[in-house]
């Protein structure tokens, strides 16, 4: 049966099962919100597949906060088609080192998004075979959707008419 | 009943067997009913191309109805949209292949400014790698507002050199 609102008590054996591995997970916005240490990634997400049924890799992007230090938060949704549930996972990275785990090697989906959230924002998501521009071009310098790069700034492929 | 074809038009009463013109207002006359454009559309301003082109508003009163599927085949680049830097090489290319002559629409804000757009992406404004003839603002134009371009340009057209045979001629 079709329900409106996420079955949140779904998400409690794995609300339990992370806050017993030490990780901050609280419910937020009707999904499972974990804020995770970088090194803790790949293997949170291998128990999200094998064990709790989260098949679909919905999307990884990043937020920019230029005060803080570490500077990025890498963001990863997950759905499970059979308990209709999602979950976030959360993990910081410094400016100097902008380097996360891959997810192809559970997800292949991962491929593409994981190459534009590299464009946006550069971090550098390790074990991803083709980190090449997907949205941008070769040649384009920097990571636009971070908070200092300049909005006039422009990078023309043809030169401009005098 | 077979005619003699060297005496055809014997027997007319000559009130109106010649007029007199000029080179250039006669071709130019020919080729301002007689557009045809090439839609470069690259976004949301295509649904109004669409509406403009279609049974309503009717393009084809104006010559220029029959889009063309090859730039060279084609005297009206339309570029009907934002465009982006990474798009700007394809744009470039297509102006290139259309022969002489040839025109160039920007149909709404993005293709003739970059409209709200000015980020990372967006080229501001068509004219920084192509000559543009017209300018259609709106966010999309009214279909009136893109005959109103259209009209201009046959204004534009009509009242042009039309070089046939040589600079001069």
């Amino acid at each position: 049966m079709p329900t409106t609102t996420m079955p949140l008590e779904r998400l409690e054996p794995l609300r339990e099962r992370l806050t017993a591995a030490g990780y901050d997970a609280q419910p937020a916005h009707g999904l499972l919100a974990v804020t995770l240490p970088r090194a803790a990634l790949l293997e949170t997400a291998a128990l999200l597949k094998t064990e709790f049924g989260f098949d679909l890799f919905l999307d990884v992007t990043a937020i920019d906060w230029p005060e803080r230090d570490p500077r990025f938060d890498v963001v990863h949704h997950f759905y499970s088609t059979r308990d209709h549930v999602r979950v976030r996972l959360k993990t910081a990275v410094t400016l100097a080192d902008p380097t996360v785990a891959s997810l192809v090697s559970l997800y292949g989906s991962a491929g593409f998004m994981e190459r534009e959230c590299h464009d946006m924002y550069g971090i550098v998501f390790e074990g991803n075979p083709d980190l090449r521009p997907i949205l941008l071009y070769e040649g384009f310098e920097g990571h636009p959707l971070r908070k200092d790069y300049v909005k006039e700034h422009e990078q023309p492929l043809v030169r401009y008419r005098t | 009943m077979t005619m003699d074809p060297s005496q055809a038009g014997a027997g007319k009463s000559g009130a109106f067997e010649y007029i007199t013109t000029k080179k250039d207002e006669l071709i130019g006359w020919g080729r301002k009913f007689s557009i045809f454009p090439y839609p470069f559309v690259t976004a949301c301003c295509a649904m109004e191309f669409m509406s403009v082109s279609s049974t309503i508003y009717d393009t084809d009163r104006f010559g220029a109805a029959l889009p063309r599927f090859t730039p060279r085949q084609s005297d009206l680049l339309m570029v009907v949209g934002t465009v982006t830097h990474k798009q700007a090489p394809i744009l470039r290319k297509v102006y290139e292949q259309m022969c002489e002559p040839k025109w160039v629409m920007a149909f709404g804000v993005c293709a003739s400014s970059g409209g709200f757009y000015q980020n990372y992406a967006t080229l501001q404004g068509i004219d920084k790698i192509i000559p543009v003839d017209v300018y259609i603002p709106g966010c999309p134009p009214r279909p009136e507002t893109v005959i109103d371009g259209i009209m201009q340009l046959q204004d534009k057209i009509a009242g042009a050199r039309h070089p046939i045979i040589t600079q001069t001629f």
